[in-house]
């Protein structure tokens, strides 16, 4: 069927060879690293809206004290490059854990690559994630709130049936954008040696030699990932906002 | 004294924040004492020339940057489709596969092109070739020219249109529309996001330390190497970061201040 | 500090359910290729030399061992904060290392040389080198050697792995690279690899290249260093270890 691209381009043969499903083709191990990459993003994802909606809600209703914990929390979340978090929270992470169970007189656990790498990117996830919260819940009208207490409702209630649905089309797009940055920053556990995509691009291009093939066809990877998350994203927006004042 | 004195000391002197500034200095004197830093005399000379390299790099990754944004946003904001397309794309690319990987493409994938065209050896531009923070830079360079080209096509939009057909109507050429009245503008919304954007691309550059720049992150990697002292390096590195970062964002608010005075908020 | 418990917490929920046996030891293998003693296959299987000796250590000391791919830089972190047991990576025997961890008796042993592009005149002394560009990778004995012979006149860089140096050395970027002679005569065999040549064998310093290379372990698992240690001396007996040495080397690897 693409013979005559083939004779065209005699590269490219030898590309779609390299790229196979089937070894001794390396393309099984680039989608195999596509898989933990989205697991890990869809992990740490999930992982920073929890830390993101305690961390709104923390900086909007908490004491003083809880104000500025988070606000360092973010402060140097943001300014420290994601690679150095990452590396500190790896080993220092597993090592405390491990000195607090033990002085709990538990057994020290193993804790797998996935979990870690959720661990870590969900942490820096949530600093953003956080930010993008209480914009969107402090741009709730307070009238709204004010209704909804004169109601009768109490503040699990009012959160779950006013505050959340009402702040969810204004947070959106920032998370969408949050969505984006952890499917990236999972490139970054490739350095702490973790089978994702990018490493196991690495790995194929080193063994083949053929960088030119893996990194393109793993950059194809990544876009085919970051377009179809954004007509989601895009598709979940325009529902929401359907029966909300034009803004 | 001054105001700003002022209320800057009315917010530090409050009860909880002076206990946890005493706290802060209680862990920093605690880690001064108890952790290890007997090495940092011998590695000064070559965190200097690490954060010089850093700075530049990231200095002229981001005016190069900009300088390719301008016209990525103008594209996609006003040009013809052909034009406009292109752009779009590049963008969409840039922004939507990681950084890392678009660096070792470069660095690697580019290198593996040598060995198949030997004239490239001979050319003027071997001994730059050679390097790698010429690969370094125009990585950077094209990331931050996709993210801030998108910011940029959003600026120019946001000029009103009105503003343009005043000029055109009062006789200006295209040019001088654009010299004095669309770009000055359309830098000035985006300047709010430039410093963040700003500090996103510091706190991608210690990335090209993998493709062998000896940038501040190599100089805390070599130290764990000879010392196999983990933490300490990277306790530094990370204090280093936040200061950098600390005052790109003030150096940007002082940039705001001036050219947001005489314009119309 | 609260970011820290915050992950401490959060880690422990996630990871409650994936508790492993304890008789279960984690042999730590670097994540990078570095052929022919451990890479990856395209079905994503390890082979290779090293990887073959340690499923044979493991079978004759009885362990259950699993390979865990961890990154070369990081992995002495690495067995410290307990993601790995035992490192089992081409790592040498070295005084530094020592200090911070402890080794089985060694399994392998190579000389260091220096590879060069074809047709570029050098030696592997620091003379010889003076003026050139050589590459290292990361972490590795050679990098300090590199370090503290040659570079006051060479210029160093330094790499991730062993095959972005040779790499980078048939693109022409470097001169030379220094590293283990079997892994070169590996690259030096590939199409790549006929740019370059061996231009020799470094001074031995054995303070910084190391008694051969060894099995690493943290200091005080004293149970883990014998067993390995036994299953080692086993396979050196009953002839395993040269059956495999055989299929992979034409000379013994073993050193003195």
């Amino acid at each position: 069927m693409f013979d005559w691209l083939f004779a065209l381009w005699p590269g490219l043969q030898t590309s779609a060879e390299l790229l196979s499903l089937q070894p001794p083709g390396w393309g099984g191990n680039l989608l195999r690293g596509a898989l933990a990459s989205l697991q890990i993003a869809l992990g740490a994802f999930a992982l920073g809206l929890v830390i993101g909606t305690f961390g709104a809600l923390g900086k909007l209703n908490g004491g003083p004290v809880m104000r500025d914990l988070l606000a360092v929390y973010t402060v140097v979340v943001r300014a420290v490059p994601e690679l150095i978090l990452i590396l500190i929270l790896y080993y220092a992470g597993t090592d405390l854990l491990n000195q607090v169970l033990r002085a709990m007189g538990q057994r020290p656990v193993e804790i797998s690559g996935v979990a870690a790498g959720i661990a870590v990117l969900g942490i820096v996830q949530g600093a953003y994630a956080t930010e993008v919260l209480r914009g969107a819940i402090q741009s709730v009208p307070r009238g709204q709130l004010e209704a909804a207490r004169a109601f009768g409702m109490g503040p699990v209630q009012t959160f779950r049936r006013v505050t959340f649905p009402a702040m969810l089309p204004l947070a959106l797009p920032g998370l969408s954008n949050l969505w984006l940055i952890a499917t990236k920053d999972t490139a970054l556990l490739a350095i702490v040696g973790f089978a994702e995509l990018t490493l196991e691009t690495r790995q194929a291009a080193g063994s083949t030699r053929a960088y030119f093939t893996f990194f393109l066809a793993a950059g194809a990877l990544y876009l085919v990932m970051t377009l179809v998350s954004g007509r989601i994203f895009g598709w979940i927006e325009a529902r929401y906002r359907r029966g909300q004042a034009a803004q | 004294m001054k105001p700003w004195l002022t209320r800057a000391a009315q917010e530090v002197i409050v009860p909880h924040r002076l206990i946890m500034i005493a706290v802060a200095i209680g862990i920093i004197i605690w880690a001064a004492l108890a952790m290890r830093w007997h090495w940092i005399p011998r590695y000064a000379d070559l965190a200097v020339q690490g954060i010089w390299r850093t700075l530049w790099l990231l200095a002229l990754s981001c005016a190069i940057g900009f300088a390719m944004a301008v016209p990525l946003g103008l594209a996609q904001a006003a040009g013809p489709r052909a034009l406009a397309i292109p752009a779009r794309a590049f963008c969409t690319v840039i922004r939507g596969t990681p950084l890392l990987l678009q660096l070792w493409l470069i660095y690697f994938g580019l290198g593996s092109l040598f060995p198949q065209f030997p004239w490239i050896r001979e050319s003027e531009l071997w001994p730059y070739l050679r390097q790698a923070w010429p690969y370094a830079l125009l990585a950077l360079s094209l990331s931050f020219a996709g993210y801030e080209g998108e910011v940029m096509r959003g600026a120019f939009r946001s000029v009103p249109a009105g503003q343009l057909e005043a000029a055109r109507a009062m006789g200006m050429g295209r040019f001088a529309i654009f010299r004095r009245i669309w770009f000055p503008q359309a830098l000035q919304r985006a300047l709010p996001t430039l410093g963040g954007e700003t500090v996103l691309q510091l706190k991608a550059t210690p990335l090209v330390a993998t493709i062998t720049v000896i940038d501040i992150y190599a100089v805390a990697s070599r130290v764990r190497q000879d010392t196999f002292i983990i933490y300490e390096p990277l306790l530094l590195l990370a204090l280093i970061y936040m200061i950098i970062a600390g005052l790109i964002a003030l150096g940007f608010k002082l940039l705001e201040q001036r050219f947001n005075r005489g314009m119309i908020g | 500090m609260k970011t820290l418990t915050l992950m401490a917490t959060t880690t422990a929920l996630i990871t409650a359910a994936s508790f492993a046996q304890a008789q279960e030891v984690r042999i730590g293998i670097a994540a990078e290729p570095y052929p022919p003693f451990a890479a990856p296959d395209a079905a994503g299987n390890w082979v290779g030399w090293e990887v073959e000796i340690i499923d044979a250590v493991c079978a004759a000391a009885e362990l259950d061992c699993v390979l865990t791919p961890t990154a070369w830089d990081g992995i002495i972190p690495a067995l410290l904060s307990e993601r790995i047991d035992a490192i089992m990576a081409s790592m040498s025997i070295t005084e530094d290392r020592l200090q911070t961890i402890d080794f089985s008796d060694p399994y392998y042993n190579t000389p260091t040389v220096i590879v060069g592009q074809k047709g570029v005149e050098m030696e592997a002394t620091p003379e010889g080198l003076s003026g050139k560009v050589l590459g290292v990778q990361v972490s590795t004995i050679h990098q300090t050697y590199a370090q503290t012979y040659f570079e006051a006149a060479t210029e160093l860089r330094t790499y991730q792995t062993q095959d972005e140096a040779n790499q980078d050395l048939a693109a022409g970027r470097i001169d030379a690279t220094q590293a283990d002679s079997l892994a070169m005569d590996d690259f030096l065999k590939t199409d790549a690899g006929q740019c370059c040549e061996v231009k020799g064998a470094v001074a031995q310093d054995e303070a910084i290249l190391g008694a051969g290379v060894g099995a690493g372990v943290r200091k005080g698992d004293e149970d883990l260093r014998a067993a390995l240690n036994r299953g080692i001396a086993a396979i050196l007996e009953n002839g395993t270890y040269d059956e495999i040495t055989g299929r992979y080397f034409a000379t013994s690897i073993y050193g003195n």
